[in-house]
């Protein structure tokens, strides 16, 4: 096999782009919207430019885009899209039926700000808000992780049959550029076999979809879908590996950066990761035990994983860089949850960090976990700069 | 005009409409006409229910139930999933009501027929949200009582017809039930002329928010035909207009009559709702 690659200067929205275009999807309906637009803009010119075969389908909505997105899927093709903040949310009702429909498609959301009133800046409440629609979702870091993790997208999506959103941050990463290694044609097309299912709208097999069922065919047919999402973890975890064997780069649904022996560790996700990365650097230069860990994979949420990575750790300090009324951070929430009754787990603190899209130096996470070290953690999020 | 109906058996019996509903009766004709290549797209309705609950379907195609608002967007996904497998030949069929053409659809039918999607959009009006009660559309006509206008409709029916030959797409019909050869006709007509949205509406009498009786509903709709209140003609390409079938001079009264809908309506609201259907008839006349 050939490992000719590629290596080009690329937004991390264009990074996305160029690891759609070596998907082949077949179906690609679009919206425009910022920070997102540039994702369609390059698939457009690529197909302009006859890089790219398949159907683009210029919708009048988020909406539509989703709808049009789950029937072609179920026609049995390979389907991407991308959206952010409104259109996200305008899609919710059709990201439960996306689910629901076992569609594998694969959507790239680019985190920003929810009106009113309006904003351009980054911040996860957008995804984090779609949790419970039955939506696997990966938080990337940066550009070549889009990149990467999109083609892993469409493994897994297409081995559980759900669908497969790739987040990553507005302007932090969408719009940063940076030297981006480009997966190879050839590998990319050994790592992705041609979609093919068996089960979709074809009259000469006559199956159907969507029709009313009785309680108990909802209630299987739910337990199926978690039955499915619980394969993610496995099938996730193979999908990584499996494309760092080909290309040398690998992530892990979490990762977990010099955590050994730590006794405090900071636990975010997307663009705040790089951040923290530096800061763990400089304090475990100076001395301090502490390390990162990279949830990247949020759904499923990896529990078992979560548990054995905090186990007997001391302090954990959570950045949130989200935030839902009345509950406060969603990494926090759900970490709290996770660890729930484990013996030897960690304090957590849940910092607010970042909301709006506001920026977070490596000096303010410095002198918040000076703050956690020295205080009890609060139960309910705490809002830091 | 005659036309001779050519029903191939994939519409089947033993469905769930009231005895009688006229949604039930276009669907045979449609899917009927359409034959085994095609798939079918239904949202929220009457014609959900009528197209069966799972595992059973009354159409012996694939039929993907869809959300109310996005009949138009999921026929065009199936259309160009198959188009990129090199399948130019399956017919994708939307059939969706009222409410969802008229109104919550709209938005996505207009975007299609603006693409040029491939696709056959039929709906199948009978003026009203009748799946959840008989609530009003926006193709309730004016006077019509439903159960969100008690007192009546104030405003006039949206006129699709007018609105999808505005969009310059291929093939605009217009249909009822009273006239199933001409309605069969419409669907291979549209099924021939390929290469952009088709879209027919079908007038489809309710029994239960028309207040019919069972076996009222072709009389009715014929009446309406014949009344002027829904004259039965096609355009192609926004330009080129056909009248199939008229008025002929009937009364709308006797249309309206026959429908508990009605019952409330005064002398002078029957008046009213003969100039408009009068003053209709003659922007559409000039067409032709
Ligand atoms: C988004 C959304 N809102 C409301 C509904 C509830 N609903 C189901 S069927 C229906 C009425 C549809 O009316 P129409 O399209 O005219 O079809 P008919 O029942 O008259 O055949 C409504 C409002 C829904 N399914 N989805
Ligand atoms: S309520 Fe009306 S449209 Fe619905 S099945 Fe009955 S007669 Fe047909
Ligand atoms: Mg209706």
């Amino acid at each position: 096999m050939s490992t000719e690659h590629t290596r080009l200067l690329l937004s991390g929205n264009h990074a996305v782009s160029y690891a759609v275009k070596l998907a082949r999807p077949n179906v690609m309906p679009v919206y425009p919207i910022t920070p997102q637009t540039p994702i369609l803009e390059k698939i457009t010119e690529f197909h302009a430019g006859g890089e790219m075969t398949g159907e683009i389908m210029t919708m009048e909505s988020e909406h539509s885009v989703m709808a049009a997105a789950i029937t072609a899927s179920l026609t049995g093709v390979r389907v991407f899209t991308a959206t952010a903040s409104q259109g996200l949310l305008l899609m919710h009702e059709m990201l439960h039926y996306a689910a629901g429909a076992r569609a594998p498609i694969v959507m790239a959301n680019v985190n920003r700000t929810l009106g009113s009133p309006w904003g351009f800046w980054p911040d996860q409440t957008d995804s984090l808000a779609q949790r419970d629609v039955g939506w696997i979702q990966y938080y990337c870091e940066n550009g070549q992780e889009s990149h990467d993790t999109t083609l892993q997208a469409f493994r897994v999506a297409e081995q559980v049959l759900l669908p497969v959103m790739v987040v990553h941050e507005a302007f932090y990463v969408s719009h940063a550029m940076e030297a981006v290694d480009i997966v190879s044609q050839q590998q990319v097309d050994a790592y992705l076999p041609p979609f093919n299912p068996p089960h979709r709208l074809d009259p000469q097999i006559g199956e159907s979809w969507g029709n009313t069922v009785s309680q108990t065919m909802f209630q299987n047919h739910r337990r199926d879908m978690g039955e499915a999402m619980e394969r993610v973890l496995e099938v996730g975890k193979q999908a990584d590996r499996e494309l760092q064997e080909l290309v040398g780069r690998g992530y892990g649904i979490l990762e977990q950066y010099r955590c050994e022996g730590a006794e405090f560790i900071i636990a975010t996700m997307g663009s705040m990761t790089g951040t923290v990365r530096d800061v763990v650097d400089e304090l475990r230069a100076a001395g301090v035990s502490i390390g990162l860990l990279k949830i990247r994979l949020f759904r499923p949420f990896p529990v078992a994983d979560l548990r054995e990575a905090l186990v007997g750790v001391p302090k954990v300090m959570v950045l949130d860089r989200n935030f839902a009324p009345g509950t406060g951070g969603v990494l926090f929430q759900e970490l709290k949850a996770a660890l729930y009754g484990l013996a030897g787990a960690p304090e957590i603190h849940g910092y607010l960090a970042g909301v709006g899209g506001t920026n977070i130096s490596p000096s303010a996470i410095k002198e918040m976990v000076q703050c956690a070290m020295g205080e009890n953690p609060s139960v309910n999020s705490v809002w830091k700069g | 005009m005659s036309y001779q109906i050519d029903e191939q058996k994939i519409f089947n019996s033993g469905h769930a409409a009231c005895p009688g509903c006229s949604e039930a009766l276009a669907i045979r004709f449609i899917i009927n006409t359409l034959g085994s290549d095609a798939i079918a797209v239904v949202p929220p309705s009457c014609i959900a229910i009528i197209s069966g609950p799972q595992p059973l379907s009354s159409m012996r195609i694939p039929v993907y139930q869809t959300t109310l608002e996005a009949s138009a967007a999921s026929a065009a996904g199936i259309k160009r999933a198959l188009l990129s497998k090199g399948n130019d030949h399956t017919n994708v069929v939307a059939i969706a009501g009222d409410g969802g053409t008229y109104d919550i659809g709209f938005q996505a039918l207009s975007a299609a027929a603006e693409r040029n999607e491939d696709i056959i959009y039929i709906c199948l009006d009978n003026e009203g949200y009748m799946n959840t009660g008989s609530q009003k559309s926006s193709a309730t006509p004016s006077r019509a009582y439903t159960t969100s206008t008690p007192a009546g409709k104030l405003t006039p029916k949206k006129n699709m017809a007018a609105i999808m030959a505005a969009h310059n797409i291929p093939y605009m019909a217009t249909a009822t039930t009273g006239y199933p050869d001409d309605l069969a006709r419409k669907v291979a007509r549209a099924m021939k002329i390929k290469g952009g949205l088709r879209f027919i509406v079908v007038l489809t009498p309710c029994l239960t928010g028309w207040g019919i009786p069972d076996n009222a509903g072709p009389k009715v709709s014929r009446l309406a035909v014949e009344s002027g209140v829904f004259p039965l003609y096609e355009v192609e390409n926004g330009q080129s207009y056909t009248l199939n079938y008229g008025p002929k001079g009937l009364p709308v009264a006797d249309y309206v009559t026959r429908q508990k809908r009605y019952r409330h309506l005064s002398a002078e609201d029957i008046e009213f709702i003969q100039k408009e259907v009068d003053q209709n008839w003659e922007r559409l006349q000039v067409k032709f």
